[in-house]
C-alpha cells in the first residue's frame, strides 16, 4: 500500500489519535501499585512523581485540587496505590496517568502515614492539654455516636444504665470503610447541634485498616472544633488512634468511656448518706454542746454555791481582822517598852532627881538664872536656894573662888 | 428555679462543712441543719428517679430529628 491510500499524520494529530485511543478505553478509573521516585511538590500546587516496580515505571501527575484531599503526604520510596485516568501528554508525547486519589499501600505505609498526621497535628496543638475540655460531672444527656450494629452500643447502654441511668442521645455512624470518616464528621456536628453535655466516639477493636477512620485529618480536626467534650473509645486497650490524641479524653474501650462519663449511682447514693450522717452527726454535737454549756453557767448561778462562798468571804475576813488586832498588840508593847526606856533615862538627867539626892540649885534673882560659876555672883546679890522640898531667899554676903577638884 | 443534682449536692456538702466548723448561731444551725437534710431528701428522689431514655438522632437534608429508640433492638 501506498502513502497516498493509508494517509499521513502530524506529529501532532498522531499524538491526538493515540490520546483518543488510549483514553477511551479501559485505563481509565483503574488503581495503580508501585512506589513513588522523582516526588516533586510543585510551587504551582501540582505534584509529579513517577510510580515504578521492579520492572518499569509509571509518570504521574496530581493536580492541585486532587491533591488538596489526600490524607497523607507522599514521600520519595513510599509504596501507594493510586486511582486514576490515563492521559497523554502531547507536548513531549508521553502517556501518564492523572492520578486522583493515593493511599499508603500495606500496614507500614499507613504507620507511616499515622505518625505524619500525628507529629503535625501536635505540632499544630490539637493534642495539647490546653485544649482538652473538662467532662460534666454529671451529665444529663450523652451523645454516643458508634454503629447501630455490633456491640459497642449495647455494651456502652449496659454500663450506663448499671451505674447511672441518663438519657441518651444515639446516632448511628459509619465507623468503618469509605464513607466513615465522613460519618463520623456529620455524627459529631449534628450532636454538637442538639443539648447533649458529653458524647462518646466508640468503636470497637480491629485492625489498623479497620480502624482507619479514626486517623482521618477530618475526624481530628472534627474532634477539636466540637464545643461538646469528647471521650474517645476506638479499638481495644491497646490501640491508639489520633482520635485518641485530639479527644478531651481516651477511654481504653467503649465500656469504659461509659464509665468515665458518669459517675456510680451507688457511690452518690453512699455519698449522700455519709453527708447526712454528718449532718446529724455535727448538730447532735452543736446541740449537746449549747446543752453542756448551759449546765455550766446554772452550776455557776446555784444559790447554795453563793451561799458557800460568802461563808468563806466572812471567815477570810475574821482571819484578816485576827491578823490586824494581834500585831497591833505586839506593837503597842514595843511602844511602851520603848517608852519606859526613854523615862528613866529622863529621870537620871532631871535637876529633881539631883534635888532628891540632897543637892540644891541656886538662881540668881530677878531673872532665876541658874549659879553655874562663882563669876555669875556679885556681893548683895539676891539669889533663890532650890532643895528638895522648898525655896530659900537669901542674900550673898561673901564669895570665894575655889577649886574642888 | 430547681437546682440539679450537682448544684444540691454541691450545696450539701458546703452545709456539712459549715456545720462542722460551727461558730453558728443556735437559729443559724438548725435552719442549716434543716436545709440539708431537706436537700439530702431532694438528692436521694433524684437518684432514684434517674431512667435511662434513648432517642435516635436522626440526619434530614441537614435538620436535625430525634426519635425514640428501641435498646433491645
Amino acid at each position: 500500500m501506498g502513502l497516498e491510500t493509508k494517509g499521513i499524520y502530524t506529529v501532532h494529530e498522531f499524538t491526538l489519535a493515540v490520546k483518543s485511543t488510549l483514553t477511551t478505553g479501559q485505563f481509565n478509573d483503574v488503581w495503580i501499585r508501585g512506589e513513588i521516585s522523582n516526588y516533586t511538590n510543585h510551587s504551582s500546587g501540582h505534584r509529579y512523581f513517577t510510580i515504578k516496580d521492579k520492572n518499569s515505571q509509571l509518570s504521574c501527575i496530581m493536580f492541585k485540587w486532587h491533591g488538596k484531599n489526600l490524607r497523607f503526604e507522599p514521600e520519595h520510596g513510599m509504596n501507594v496505590l493510586v486511582l486514576g485516568d490515563i492521559d497523554v501528554y502531547e507536548q513531549r508525547g508521553i502517556y501518564q496517568v492523572k492520578v486522583r486519589d493515593m493511599r499508603p499501600d500495606g500496614i507500614g505505609e499507613l504507620y507511616k502515614a499515622y505518625e505524619q498526621l500525628k507529629n503535625k497535628l501536635a505540632m499544630e496543638g490539637l493534642f495539647s492539654p490546653d485544649h482538652k475540655k473538662p467532662l460534666p460531672g454529671f451529665p444529663t444527656k450523652i451523645g454516643v455516636a458508634t454503629s447501630p450494629t455490633g456491640a459497642v452500643f449495647h455494651d456502652i447502654l449496659t454500663v450506663l444504665k448499671r451505674r447511672y441511668p441518663v438519657n441518651i442521645l444515639f446516632i448511628p455512624t459509619v465507623v468503618q470503610g469509605e464513607s466513615a470518616a465522613k460519618s463520623i464528621v456529620n455524627s459529631i456536628e449534628a450532636l454538637n447541634r442538639t443539648d447533649v453535655d458529653v458524647i462518646i466516639l466508640g468503636r470497637g477493636g480491629g485492625s489498623i485498616e479497620d480502624l482507619w477512620a479514626f486517623n482521618e485529618e477530618i475526624v481530628a480536626r472534627a474532634i477539636f472544633y466540637s464545643r461538646i467534650p469528647i471521650i474517645s473509645a476506638v479499638g481495644h486497650e491497646t490501640d491508639y488512634t489520633i482520635c485518641d490524641f485530639v479527644a478531651d479524653v481516651r477511654a481504653p474501650t467503649p465500656s469504659a468511656a461509659a464509665e468515665i462519663a458518669v459517675p456510680e449511682k451507688q457511690e452518690l447514693a453512699n455519698q449522700i448518706n455519709r453527708l447526712r450522717d454528718r449532718l446529724i452527726e455535727n448538730e447532735k454535737r452543736y446541740l449537746s454542746d449549747r446543752q453542756s454549756r448551759i449546765y455550766e453557767l446554772e452550776s455557776g448561778v446555784d444559790p447554795r454555791l453563793l451561799l458557800e462562798r460568802v461563808t468563806q468571804y466572812v471567815q477570810y475576813i475574821d482571819e484578816l481582822a485576827q491578823k490586824q488586832s494581834s500585831s497591833f498588840g505586839r506593837l503597842l508593847e514595843v511602844k511602851q517598852a520603848l517608852l519606859d526606856a526613854h523615862t528613866g533615862k529622863l529621870d537620871a538627867v532631871s535637876p529633881l532627881g539631883t534635888l532628891s539626892r540632897g543637892y540644891s540649885i541656886a538662881l540668881k534673882m530677878p531673872k532665876k538664872m541658874p549659879v553655874r560659876s562663882i563669876a555669875d555672883i556679885e556681893i548683895s546679890d539676891e539669889i533663890s536656894i532650890i532643895i528638895n522640898n522648898g525655896k530659900i531667899r537669901c542674900v550673898v554676903n561673901d564669895k570665894e573662888e575655889c577649886k574642888w577638884k | 428555679m430547681e437546682m440539679s443534682f450537682e448544684e444540691s449536692l454541691t450545696e450539701l456538702e458546703g452545709i456539712a462543712d459549715k456545720l462542722e466548723k460551727g461558730q453558728l448561731s443556735l437559729d443559724e444551725s438548725l435552719l442549716l441543719f434543716q436545709n440539708g437534710i431537706k436537700l439530702v431528701r431532694e438528692c436521694n428522689t433524684k437518684l432514684k428517679n434517674t431512667r435511662q431514655n434513648v432517642e435516635k438522632l436522626i440526619l434530614e437534608n441537614g435538620d436535625i430529628k430525634s426519635e425514640p429508640f428501641d435498646a433491645q433492638e
